[in-house]
């Protein structure tokens, strides 16, 4: 049934809440830390044992694939929830940090392919 | 004409978030199409209808003054319910389903280091651009650090701090730059990064991070490298989202300060 997988999804999302509190009250800050990346570990972690011993069938892995693609949709909701007047007025610092981070990525990416191609040599090496 | 309009604004008002699905619908398809026809698929529908989100938002802010966006109309209250922080993070997870841990460590540390470094390099770039323009407390700085890195983090990171709404939506903003840019961007720079093989598509999608971005970037390349930069990519915002909050809002508090 598609509740299953809502369910295991509502069930992750909140033990990586918690977990996200916890750690929060932990460090000292009156945040939630990382809850919700917790809660995506959890979710691959748990989704991949079920798949593995065949419990997730179809139906429940539904209960999940609809929330994932109503993702766009909410982020949408989202950008129209925002107070954009306010932002406005900084709207050159939004292009700016875009643009930027941009390009410097960019140019990592060569950077960092030659560690990986590296990486895959010496493993050769012993194989 | 006008009773008409009262009694179906009663019933939107009264159903806000089956509203909430209506004109959301709306605007994707609007948006698709516009993707498609004027654009030729250049621009992904999802970047434009992120950009028609914004535009409602500031119009609903001017008409009613209020701080959130079109959701401070009325019967368009539902909408932030639908963007809201509760639906959002179940969305956002959901969309880890079906990616394999194993799959992913088989990538090796490439894929690792180009998370890291596209995580932190975004917050740092991200920060010190907002320290620049005077936003110099570390929740702010690390908010729009967050939204250097997406769309996601940046709203993520600024509401588990507690960042005021005007910052939240500057990261948001930022990240939708970011996010367009990748988009229109990539095939012209494809050739100068080596942006033609699977194993740079992974390190391209852990840097990148912006999900959309990536995709619409790589389908704009060569179809076939989009499920790998998309891979390490949906690893990047739950990266971001761990680290924002943590270790990178610690480290900036110690630097500057409150």
């Amino acid at each position: 049934m598609a509740i299953y997988g809502t369910a295991l999804l509502s069930i992750c999302l909140i033990c990586g809440l918690l977990i996200g509190k916890l750690l929060g009250l932990i460090l000292g800050i009156d945040a939630n830390v990382g809850g919700v990346g917790i809660a995506m570990l959890m979710l691959i972690l748990v989704s991949t044992r079920l798949e593995d011993r065949g419990l997730l069938p179809k139906p429940t892995q539904n209960g999940v694939l609809f929330w994932s693609s109503i993702y766009i949709p909410i982020v949408v909701a989202m950008s129209a929830s925002q107070n954009v007047v306010a932002a406005m007025s900084g709207g050159t610092l939004a292009i700016i940090t875009g643009t930027v981070v941009v390009l410097v990525c960019f140019a990592l990416v060569p950077l960092i392919s030659r560690i990986g191609r590296g990486n895959s040599e010496t493993i050769g090496d012993e194989s | 004409m006008n009773e008409a309009w009262q009694v179906l604004e009663a019933i939107l008002t009264k159903y806000s978030l089956v509203t909430a699905f209506a004109f959301v619908g709306i605007i994707l398809w609007i948006s698709y199409r516009l993707s498609h026809h004027i654009t030729r698929g250049r621009m992904h529908g999802s970047a434009i209808a992120i950009l028609i989100g914004l535009l409602l938002a500031w119009v609903g802010g001017r008409i009613t003054g209020g701080t959130k966006g079109i959701t401070d109309i009325e019967c368009l209250a539902g909408v932030g319910l639908m963007g809201g922080a509760m639906l959002r993070d179940f969305a956002i997870v959901a969309t880890a389903f079906g990616v394999r841990l194993d799959e992913f460590l088989k990538t090796g540390l490439s894929g690792i280091v180009s998370l890291v470094t596209g995580v932190l390099s975004s917050f740092v770039i991200g920060a010190i651009i907002a320290y620049a323009f005077g936003y110099r407390d570390a929740i702010s700085m690390t908010t729009i650090g967050g939204g250097a890195a997406t769309y996601i983090v940046g709203p993520v990171t600024g509401s588990a701090l507690g960042a005021s709404s005007k910052v939240i939506a500057l990261s948001v903003a930022a990240g939708l730059v970011k996010s367009i840019l990748v988009m229109t961007l990539t095939p012209l720079a494809a050739k100068w990064i080596g942006l033609d093989n699977p194993r740079s598509a992974l390190i391209f999608g852990g840097l990148m991070g912006t999900t959309s971005g990536v995709a619409g970037g790589l389908a704009a390349t060569d179809e076939r490298l989009v499920p790998y930069g998309a891979m390490t990519a949906t690893f990047y915002t739950g990266l971001g989202c761990l680290l924002g909050p943590s270790l990178v809002f610690i480290v900036l508090r110690a630097i500057v300060g409150s």
